[in-house]
């Protein structure tokens, strides 16, 4: 009995979900790491309400990202470390079904989950209600173009050492053009001002990303595995 | 031919030198970096052919 | 007929070219950038708005066209390596990488010492400048990658990989000063037909192109030649090779 590609991804997509939960602590990590670094800012500068908002989307960006890649390093670690990653390899499907089904449960767990806890850093970072959606959408569109770059990131630094330093320079560089938009994104709503340009800027780039982040992250694996 | 006004570079100066200051001596770098790599390797070749020479012997 | 193809993947035929060559392109570039240097700063006249700030240029340009020439040749030869298998592909990626690197900084630092006189600041966060930041980094990542792992072949190839990914910010970079506002001015050289630069100021521009591509070549051949040694080494014909 062969196991389809769809099947398979499934199968995958839901081994990591499950995964994820049975840890309920590594899952809430980032997020909390997420909420400290957005109060840091404001703690640490003691701004007005005003200038709060003015800072607001580069802050929430910036705390995205590297909450991101705390979670980053573990997309591949485990099962390279006990070697299942190799027996999914070796499996029929092709290591791109697996890669795309590890990649979108690593952004339904931490990016997704990133977006829904942003109203709540957006109150206290005094972002404006009616700029939420845009604040959401932007997120979930850039933590996904994120989960992707991490993913090429991480498979070619899965198994070294001091690799998630290594995964942060390669990461960072990659992942600035997003931070550009994405804060830019958010940034206009909160002036008001229309955000079409850089909705669709930044959809653009998670499109590119999705396509062809899959091949990279999976060329990256083989190189790593061989 | 080379004024006081070529060395001013119309006020410009302070600007203008440690540009052409610092590519050449980044370029002056590249030179002596690449041959001290070649260098390098070249030793660590004989190096090499020397342990194999004399494990042969 | 592509039997010129077929060699350039033998190390000894690859260390034997890169070891002729280079007197000829150091040479060369001697006298490029002698000219451009010296047509640059003496005989072209001072510009309208900038005045002899603007003689930065014949450093500045041409450093960061290298800085995006030489990524493009190491994402090019890596990518060669990677399809085709050819273990020199990654000799060139890992030579190239120092040099342009080293160029990337030369056209931020030029780049930022032209802007403090003309823009009134040695530093703006507009597309062109970012993203060729953002070119440093990228190279200081793959410089960073290929050491990292104990099997230098798998590093190779690592390598190789994040400068493929990582050249879809050398267009970005190009074309940043057309797609947006950019404090940065826009191609003066490229534009097909008339260049906006008088000649006197243009041909000592070009020469410092063509002279700095040469010093590329020049020094790319001598550092390819120490990558080459460090991977083969263990090959008779290095034996003959590094008594020469």
């Amino acid at each position: 009995m062969s196991v389809g590609l769809s099947e398979a991804f499934f199968l995958v997509l839901r081994r990591e979900l499950r995964l994820s939960f049975r840890r309920p602590d590594q899952l809430l990590q980032p997020l909390v790491f997420f909420l400290i670094v957005t109060t840091l800012f404001p703690l640490g500068l003691s701004v007005q309400l005003s200038l709060l908002r003015d800072m607001a989307p580069g802050v929430l960006w910036v705390a995205a990202l590297l909450s991101s890649l705390l979670s980053l390093d573990s997309l591949f670690k485990s099962d390279a470390d006990d070697g299942t990653l190799e027996q999914l390899a070796l499996a029929g499907q092709g290591l791109n079904v697996i890669v795309i089904a590890k990649t979108l449960a690593h952004w339904l767990v931490s990016g997704a989950a990133l977006v829904l806890v942003s109203p709540i850093v957006g109150t206290a970072l005094a972002i404006p209600e009616a700029a939420f959606a845009t604040m959401m959408l932007s997120l979930g569109l850039g933590t996904l173009t994120l989960s992707w770059l991490g993913a090429i990131g991480a498979g070619l630094t899965v198994g070294l050492k001091r690799g998630n330093v290594l995964l942060s320079l390669i990461v960072l560089p990659l992942a600035m053009p997003l931070l550009i938009f994405g804060a830019g994104a958010t940034d206009r709503a909160i002036s008001g001002t229309s955000t079409a340009g850089a909705l669709y800027l930044l959809a653009a780039l998670c499109v590119l990303t999705c396509t062809l982040a899959p091949f990279a992250a999976t060329a990256a694996l083989r190189i790593t595995l061989e | 031919m080379i004024s006081d006004g070529f060395w001013s570079m119309g006020g410009y100066a302070r600007f203008v030198w440690p540009c052409f200051g610092f590519a050449c001596a980044v370029l002056a770098w590249n030179l002596w970096s690449a041959r001290g790599y070649l260098a390098a390797a070249r030793v660590r070749a004989a190096r090499a052919l020397a342990m194999t020479g004399s494990d042969r012997a | 007929m592509w039997t010129w193809f077929y060699r350039l993947a033998s190390p000894p035929y690859v260390y034997g070219v890169a070891a002729a060559l280079t007197p000829w392109l150091l040479t060369t570039a001697a006298i490029a950038i002698g000219y451009g240097l010296v047509a640059g700063l003496f005989f072209a006249p001072p510009d309208y708005q900038q005045g002899d700030a603007f003689r930065i240029i014949y450093v500045h340009a041409p450093s960061a066209w290298l800085s995006l020439f030489a990524y493009t040749t190491m994402a090019v030869a890596g990518a060669i390596a990677l399809i085709w298998r050819i273990k020199m592909g990654h000799a060139v990626a890992a030579a190239s990488a120092p040099i342009g690197a080293s160029f990337t900084l030369v056209a931020l630092v030029t780049g930022s010492l032209w802007g403090r006189p003309m823009w009134g600041t040695y530093w703006a966060w507009d597309p062109r400048l970012t993203s060729e930041l953002i070119l440093l980094f990228l190279y200081v990542g793959v410089m960073s990658l290929r050491p990292a792992f104990e099997d230098p072949g798998r590093g190779d190839r690592a390598a190789a990989l994040l400068a493929i990914v990582g050249v879809v910010n050398v267009p970005i970079i190009h074309y940043s000063v057309l797609w947006w506002n950019s404090l940065h001015q826009g191609a003066t050289v490229a534009k097909l037909g008339k260049p906006s630069m008088p000649g006197s100021m243009l041909w000592p521009l070009l020469s410092m192109f063509l002279g700095f591509m040469l010093f590329y070549g020049a020094v790319l051949c001598i550092r390819l030649r120490g990558e080459v040694l460090n991977r083969e080494r263990q090959a008779t014909w290095v034996r003959e090779a590094i008594k020469s």
